[in-house]
């Protein structure tokens, strides 16, 4: 094409028009694909006998395997809160908030958002890459031409595993937060042991725990069912594994955002 | 007895499937021919309903798996084995366990008697004593035997078998040539075979079927096919790079 054709398909406003709808296209057909997943595991989850060995074999690679990760995020989060905010309320002589605004904002939102990023990143691409390979070495048609649900055999097992493990970590990343948060204020700021732990106690209510765990569960789903829906939809070798684990990671971490300002919103008002 | 009728099928804008009209008798062995690409794959994925059809019907013994929920579907399944293009093993499980995936899945089988029919289905292939091995540790063609063991391991009453003897050595090749009549003569198993090497489809075929533009465009014993007419089929057997079947490649080939 000539220089000219070039900047004329660059101005054309029915080329863009054109590549937006593709996209919205793109966008709902994943959407849909994505939501009838979702149904059919859950279908299948109250049908079928859960498939415990493969489960407790995914809850390791997801949870188990996941905590130096989690540990590492929660614990330089905490720390970085207690600094943070420290610097701020020293302006209003109010430093002794330090604890309580740490031990609620790790509950009620980064516990259970840094940590389902950090799984986001790490298993929904694990999860997208093996079911993506396995779908292009026509590992998934040979499950089905064996007579094996793919949904049963390999969604479940990791579905299950993220609602429960997400929910774990997200325990863990408070309480290794809250821990950062401690070292920081007792042996930096000066704060006593005592009052830390106390005030943080004080300030928490079950509703911040609780609304965060639900997040977390939420969270679990959105990641395993996102990684198995874009590693079943991969073709064409190792380009294609590659680009469905990039779509799967990029989609989790949107989904988790974006849920969390709606569960945000919804916790916020009632 | 299999019949395939009108069977359509469109991967977006590409047609691959144009009306393929079939029937496969009781413990007959089909080979299907033709070019890589032309659908040959794709019609053993209708048979087996891993892929369901655009337009047209597949009926196995007057019944259509697509009409069929999916549980009805799997049971149906247990009929028919499959053996995959690429071996399609299951990475993350042993030699053993893919080998007797089926009975582990669906049967109640005591682990001494899988051990003893997977062994026994290894031994047939000519493998025995890598049970314990892993898919990663084995040849291509090792693999493909080990896809074959699977395939036949339930003892299915139909067997599918995709490009079996591609990527094995000669001799190899030859005992999974005996092996598919053996299994014919025996069991009575229907097999349709999809091949490009002719020896195979000579030797083990009742009839041959030539996949051409999504269509058969010949169907006949190996001897009809050897002696026919049609350009086409004559090209492809005798793998002449000259012919109708290569026209519109060449032409794109000789302006490079």
């Amino acid at each position: 094409m000539t220089r000219w054709g070039n900047l004329k398909r660059l101005v054309s406003v029915r080329s863009w028009l054109g590549h937006f709808g593709g996209l919205c296209v793109e966008f709902f057909e994943d959407a849909g694909g994505i939501a009838l997943l979702f149904r059919d595991t859950c279908a299948h989850l109250f049908r079928n006998r859960i498939r415990w060995k493969m489960t407790l074999d995914q809850m390791n690679k997801i949870g188990v395997m996941s905590l130096p990760l989690v540990f590492l995020t929660s614990l330089f989060t905490g720390m970085v809160l207690a600094l943070q905010s420290a610097y701020q309320l020293r302006l209003f002589a109010a430093e002794k908030f330090t604890s309580d605004l740490i031990a609620v904002s790790l509950c009620r939102e980064l516990g259970p958002v840094l940590t389902a990023m950090v799984v986001a990143g790490r298993v929904g691409a694990s999860i997208a890459a093996e079911l993506g390979t396995m779908k292009v070495t026509e590992q998934i048609d040979a499950l089905k031409a064996l007579a094996a649900s793919p949904i049963q055999y390999l969604v479940i097992p990791r579905f299950v595993a993220a609602l429960f493990m997400l929910f774990v970590l997200t325990i863990y990343a408070d309480c290794i937060g809250m821990f950062g948060g401690y070292l920081i204020s007792v042996f930096k700021l000066g704060m006593s042991s005592h009052t830390y732990i106390k005030r943080g106690m004080d300030a928490l209510m079950v509703k911040d725990v609780v609304t965060g765990l639900i997040k977390a569960f939420f969270f679990g789903g959105f990641i395993s069912i996102v990684g198995c829906f874009y590693g079943f939809r991969a073709r064409g070798g190792a380009e294609g594994v590659g680009r469905a684990t990039t779509l799967a990671v990029v989609v989790s971490l949107i989904l988790v955002i974006a849920s969390d300002a709606l569960f945000s919103a919804i916790f916020y008002f009632f | 007895m299999i019949e395939i009728k009108n069977v359509h099928k469109w991967f977006g804008a590409n047609h691959v499937l144009r009306g393929v009209d079939l029937e496969i008798q009781k413990g007959e062995t089909l080979v299907i021919i033709g070019r890589s690409g032309c659908g040959k794959s794709v019609l053993l994925k209708h048979i087996i309903a891993i892929l369901e059809p655009d337009e047209g019907d597949i009926r196995i013994d007057g019944r259509s798996m697509f009409a069929m929920t999916p549980g009805e579907q799997d049971e149906f399944r247990l009929r028919l084995g499959m053996l995959f293009q690429g071996a399609a093993l299951f990475d993350s499980l042993n030699v053993r366990e893919n080998v007797g995936f089926s009975l582990y899945e669906h049967t109640k089988l005591a682990e001494e008697t899988i051990s003893a029919r997977v062994k026994e289905k290894l031994g047939l292939v000519g493998l025995s004593g890598i049970e314990d091995l892993m898919p990663s540790s084995l040849s291509g063609g090792m693999k493909k035997r080990v896809g074959l063991a699977r395939a036949i391991c339930s003892e299915p009453e139909i067997i599918l078998y995709d490009e079996p003897t591609t990527g094995l050595d000669p001799i190899n090749a030859d005992v999974i040539n005996d092996l598919i009549l053996r299994m014919q003569a025996k069991l009575k198993v229907t097999s349709i075979v999809v091949t490009h090497d002719m020896t195979s489809a000579y030797k083990v075929g009742n009839r041959i079927a030539m996949l051409y533009e999504g269509k058969i465009i010949g169907l006949g014993t190996p001897d009809e096919i050897r002696s026919s007419r049609n350009p086409v089929i004559r090209q492809f057997i005798t793998g002449s790079a000259n012919g109708p079947i290569t026209n519109g490649t060449k032409k794109e080939t000789e302006n490079i």
